[in-house]
């Protein structure tokens, strides 16, 4: 993969001093955030606390009342949102919704899927297809711009635990082969895997950030998710790999 | 066949081709009750064409365009929900070109003929206007295809792949103000909609992909001007009702065929 002559650690995205406001609701205030080259960073925080909404900025979807959002010139995003939702009076099958990224190859598309574990799905209609199911293609389609930087709102939302896992680590195979940055955004507390390097906890400001060992016991996280908290479970892989 | 049903068919099968690949996106994008407002508002274009002494087709497109914006504008705003907000400025600008042409009832507007057209009055100069307005509107659409259909199946994530959202969305309402003002002298202002949105929905079902669905409303909506045409000379049925219903003799039909199987 190309990306691996580039630098580990290169600053991908960066926002400081986020402050956005929809009407007279604060919904981010100072949020400083920023994902590097090769690590993957999982945003976490209750419903409404501005995670999509960070995310936005972060996609230059929405700008900030205050701050700033400087990405790295040249590097192409990946972006999978939380769900779809098409109208039922649009054909429209798997091929065609890849396509829409100019990859028009069969055999590239089939291959992609394939990677992301969803073989077949290429002639099914969109809108037939499983949450799990419509996660992977989402994927499938964000890999197929070979980002720098992948974006996933949500990806395991509505996926069971098993799932999850699967997905947690295909999500790390992707960031060792592609040695992309990886923004994960979830508001399940019940599994944050270990592969994650950095964990931040949102709620309007970044309430604490760090190890996910860590974040899981500091006060300031303990004390926004209560009773929740105490839930979580870190998923520990096999060290099947090293960092350099 | 008289010269004037010759013109009818003529120009009635023109504007229900724009409308059918128009209608697609009514359809995907839930914009029937946007569209409705649009055609309520063309009456004001009406009367405002009238009383500048301007072309009414000018008219017409000036007033649809104005409303499309000040839609998008309230909109942002957020203070209302969206169905409170059309049904509001579709009211009240159906109201306000209702009063408008009673000040140029002078002029002696047929105000039967705008609200449920006249596709048997259809003039020569009428298909030079559905045949020019039509020809550039499926120009831009077929230019704008791509993106639109994109920001359709998901805005944020064509915005993030490049797609310039604001600019394909102010080019598709303003080909939408041009279809509505083509529509109105056939079937009229209160049925525009359902040529945009009835033929479309009777595509669906045989469609496999947004392309063939576009192809199968123009078909579905030529047909339902023929066969509307027809009834209206054999049995003197006034003609923008008799298309709209036969669009919805076409629509059950098309229910009650096999549908296409899925690859």
């Amino acid at each position: 993969m190309p990306n691996h002559s580039l630098p580990r650690g290169e600053v991908l995205v960066q926002g400081a001093g986020i402050g956005v406001r929809h009407g007279r609701r604060t919904i981010l205030q100072d949020v400083d955030f920023e994902v590097q080259r090769g690590e993957i960073v999982t945003l976490i925080g209750p419903n409404g606390s501005g995670k999509t909404t960070l995310v936005r900025t972060l996609l230059e979807l929405e700008s900030p009342e205050t701050g700033t959002v400087k990405r790295k010139t040249g590097i192409r995003v990946g972006y999978t949102p939380q769900q779809l939702s098409i109208d039922r009076t649009l054909p429209l099958d798997v091929r065609r919704f890849l396509e829409m990224t100019g990859e028009t190859e069969a055999e590239k598309l089939t291959a992609m899927l394939e990677d992301v574990g969803a073989p077949r799905l290429l002639n099914q209609e969109i809108r037939l297809l499983s949450g799990g199911e419509q996660k992977r293609v989402l994927l499938a389609r964000a890999l197929l711009r070979d980002p720098d930087l992948l974006i996933l709102d949500e990806p395991t939302a509505n996926v069971d635990v098993d799932g999850q896992i699967e997905f947690y680590d295909l999500i790390r195979r992707i960031r060792n082969e592609r040695n992309c940055g990886i923004l994960l955004v979830s508001h399940d507390l019940h599994l944050v895997m270990s592969a994650t390097d950095r964990v931040v906890c949102l709620n309007g400001h970044v309430c604490c950030s760090g190890l996910p060992g860590d974040v899981s016991t500091d006060p300031a996280y303990l004390e926004l998710f209560g009773e929740a908290a105490s839930a979580v479970a870190v998923y520990a892989h096999d060290h099947d790999h090293h960092h350099a | 066949m008289p010269d004037f049903v010759l013109y009818a068919l003529v120009g009635g099968v023109g504007v229900a081709v724009v409308m059918g690949a128009t209608g697609v996106f009514v359809v995907w994008r839930r914009m029937a009750y946007f569209g409705d407002t649009l055609a309520h508002s063309a009456l004001l274009g009406v009367a405002i064409g009238f009383l500048l002494g301007i072309n009414v087709n000018i008219g017409i497109v000036g007033v649809c365009l104005t409303i499309a914006i000040g839609m998008v504008y309230l909109r942002s705003q957020r203070h209302l929900a969206e169905d409170t907000l059309l049904g509001i400025l579709a009211h009240s600008s159906l109201a306000l070109g209702l009063v408008s042409v009673s000040f140029v009832s002078a002029l002696r507007i047929d105000l039967m003929t705008y609200l449920f057209g006249d596709i048997l009055a259809v003039t020569p100069t009428d298909i030079g206007w559905v045949y020019g307005g039509g020809t550039i509107t499926l120009g831009v659409l077929a230019w704008l295809w791509k993106d639109l259909v994109a920001i359709t199946v998901h805005e944020d994530l064509a915005r993030t792949e490049g797609v310039n959202v604001l600019r394909t969305q102010i080019a598709f309402m303003t080909l939408f103000a041009l279809v509505i003002a083509m529509a109105m002298k056939i079937v009229g202002i209160l049925l525009v909609t359902a040529l945009l949105i009835i033929p479309a929905a009777a595509a669906r079902r045989f469609s496999r992909t947004p392309e063939q669905m576009a192809v199968f409303a123009a078909i579905a909506g030529s047909m339902a001007v023929a066969l509307g045409l027809q009834g209206s000379l054999l049995w003197d049925l006034p003609s923008g009702p008799a298309i709209v219903v036969a669009a919805a003799l076409i629509y059950l039909v098309s229910i009650t065929l096999p549908a296409r199987r899925s690859a």
